[in-house]
């Protein structure tokens, strides 16, 4: 397997991600490594082909962020948007992730091993997200679809204003937002946490995990609320 | 958008490269801050009856040509006082023996467009405008040494690109402040604050929370309870970064809408809006780096 090293205190930004965009995209290698990321904003935004991207150090903002097919690791930490409206394929990050992880995200899988900011999976549309620690507040806020599995604690308004994406929290929660409710966790439930830490490399029992929804009924205007919720 | 960096080292020989360490700290956040940029450096202190004065000239007609021995003569045969000056440019940090107030009021008579920077026994402090780059090399930043020091690299919104509305803010003696975000309410601050006697230099939101918190130190709370107050009556989005005789402060405020990112290590507590001020220092890829939680205290001792 062919793999490049790409040095960002010699190399630029722009030269990694436009070698990403095209020679990566024409199949001419498998894998890339990026050594001295040195918190720069945007790396690997983009892609477009199922290669493998490893970051080693620390990103700043939007680290894989619009991410298509690949599979994008970093082994430090990410700074804000990291897996910002991904498609699909992977971003891995081994650190701690800032705020709005995950926002947006159509699909694919963002793993967070460490603890996650504010906002994480904020609008989410359908990705999944797994978060090895503990989220900020206003997590989940108004997620539409895919599924997030957050083996620490969360952090107040979980899942307020929630549309259809589900929650399954391990820990504590500070409090839920509007409209999100516990609810019972079947066996698909539990298979769906089970496959999400497989794939994530994360050893919990998945049982041990609280599912969040939605009520819906924030979904139709009631007059009768006088705008209490 | 805004720039904020601070540092306190541990190791006492680390004391002599405070400011060759910072430098690419500062001019690490020009992105977030290309208009105005400062610092406030923190040192041993001068004997109890002493103080210091920062000044700047770049508002009066004088400018960086600014006659600064002469200052000094003056207040020897008006107020009696010697005076040890340390003048580059339009900057000086003036040394004496007498009450800071006297001294104060007599510059602020004479010469009312001679701006003074900082009051206390520990600080000095520097800012104005222009890059970070070029306000480092203007006043010499690398060459500076102390316990810790608190800098800001600026992009204004809230007030004009003025060197006395860049940032760090001072009130009373020995306390700066730096800001990331925007308050919403710094005019109920002023009109609480003004009934007090407390006179504001600037329209800056950020002064607002600086005479605050000062205040409440003044009035007898500690560090924790001032900040606790702070929670309470500032409202907005800031990350604050403040600086005493022995402390740094960090706070965010409840929705971490401004960022922030420490790297620790044995020799040092280095404190930045973004990682990327913070890739440079030595051993940082070992440090414990973490993301300071919202509405907490973080506080490290000098």
């Amino acid at each position: 397997m062919e793999r490049l090293t790409f040095d960002l205190a010699t190399t630029s930004l722009r030269e990694l991600n436009t070698f990403l965009h095209t020679d990566a995209k024409a199949g001419k290698v498998e894998a890339v490594t990026v050594v001295n990321p040195d918190g720069a904003h945007n790396i690997a935004v983009g892609l477009d082909c199922p290669i493998n991207v490893e970051v080693i150090g620390h990103a700043g903002y939007y680290a894989g962020g619009m991410n298509k097919s690949a599979t994008i690791t970093i082994t430090g930490s990410a700074g804000t948007g990291v897996g910002e409206n991904m498609m699909s394929g992977t971003v891995h990050v081994k650190g701690f992730a800032s705020n709005g992880a995950g926002a947006s995200a159509q699909g694919g899988l963002l793993v967070i091993e460490g603890d996650a900011g504010l906002r994480c999976g904020i609008s989410l549309k359908g990705g999944n997200i797994v978060v090895g620690g503990s989220v900020g507040s206003f997590s989940a806020f108004m997620a539409q679809a895919g599924t997030m599995v957050i083996c620490g604690d969360a952090g107040d308004a979980l899942g307020d204003s929630l549309y259809e994406a589900v929650l399954y929290v391990k820990g504590s929660v500070k409090s839920l937002g509007a409209d999100a409710q516990f609810e019972p966790m079947t066996d698909a439930d539990i298979a769906t946490v089970a496959g999400l830490l497989d794939k994530a490399g994360l050893d919990h029992d998945p049982k041990a995990f609280k599912r969040i929804a939605s009520q819906r009924s924030l979904y139709h205007w009631n007059a009768d609320a006088n705008q209490e919720y | 958008m805004c720039g904020i960096v601070g540092l306190l080292v541990k190791t006492p020989a680390l004391r002599e490269r405070l400011g060759e360490l910072m430098v690419p700290m500062l001019i690490g956040m020009t992105e977030r801050g290309p208009d105005s940029a400062g610092l406030a450096v923190f040192g041993q202190p001068l004997p109890e009856g002493e103080r210091k004065l920062s000044l700047y000239s770049g508002l009066t007609e004088d400018g960086a040509d600014f006659n600064w021995l002469g200052l000094s003569h003056e207040l020897k045969s008006h107020l009696g006082v010697n005076t040890q000056v340390e003048a580059k440019g339009n900057h000086a940090v003036l040394r004496f023996g007498l009450a800071p107030e006297v001294v104060k009021r007599w510059i602020k008579e004479h010469y009312p467009k001679l701006h003074i920077l900082s009051t206390g026994r520990s600080i000095d402090l520097y800012k104005d405008i222009g890059t970070p780059a070029e306000v480092a090399a203007r006043y010499g930043f690398s060459g500076l040494k102390g316990s810790h020091l608190v800098g800001h690299t600026r992009m204004a919104t809230e007030s004009a690109v003025t060197p006395d509305r860049a940032h760090p803010f001072t009130a009373g003696e020995d306390f700066c402040l730096v800001h990331n975000g925007s308050l919403s309410n710094p005019n109920g601050i002023r009109r609480m604050l003004e009934p007090r006697g407390i006179r504001f230099e600037t329209d800056n939101d950020t002064e607002a929370a600086c005479r605050f918190l000062e205040w409440r130190l003044r009035e007898g709370d500690d560090l924790e309870t001032a900040l606790q107050r702070g929670f309470e009556e500032l409202d907005g989005f800031y990350t604050f970064l403040m600086g005493t005789p022995d402390k740094l402060a960090l706070i965010r405020d409840p929705f971490a809408c401004k960022p922030a990112v420490v790297a620790e290590t044995d020799d040092y507590v280095a404190i930045a809006s973004e990682f990327r001020s913070l890739a440079h220092l030595p051993g940082v890829k070992h440090a414990h780096v973490f993301e300071p939680a919202p509405e907490e205290m973080y506080v490290w001792n000098a």
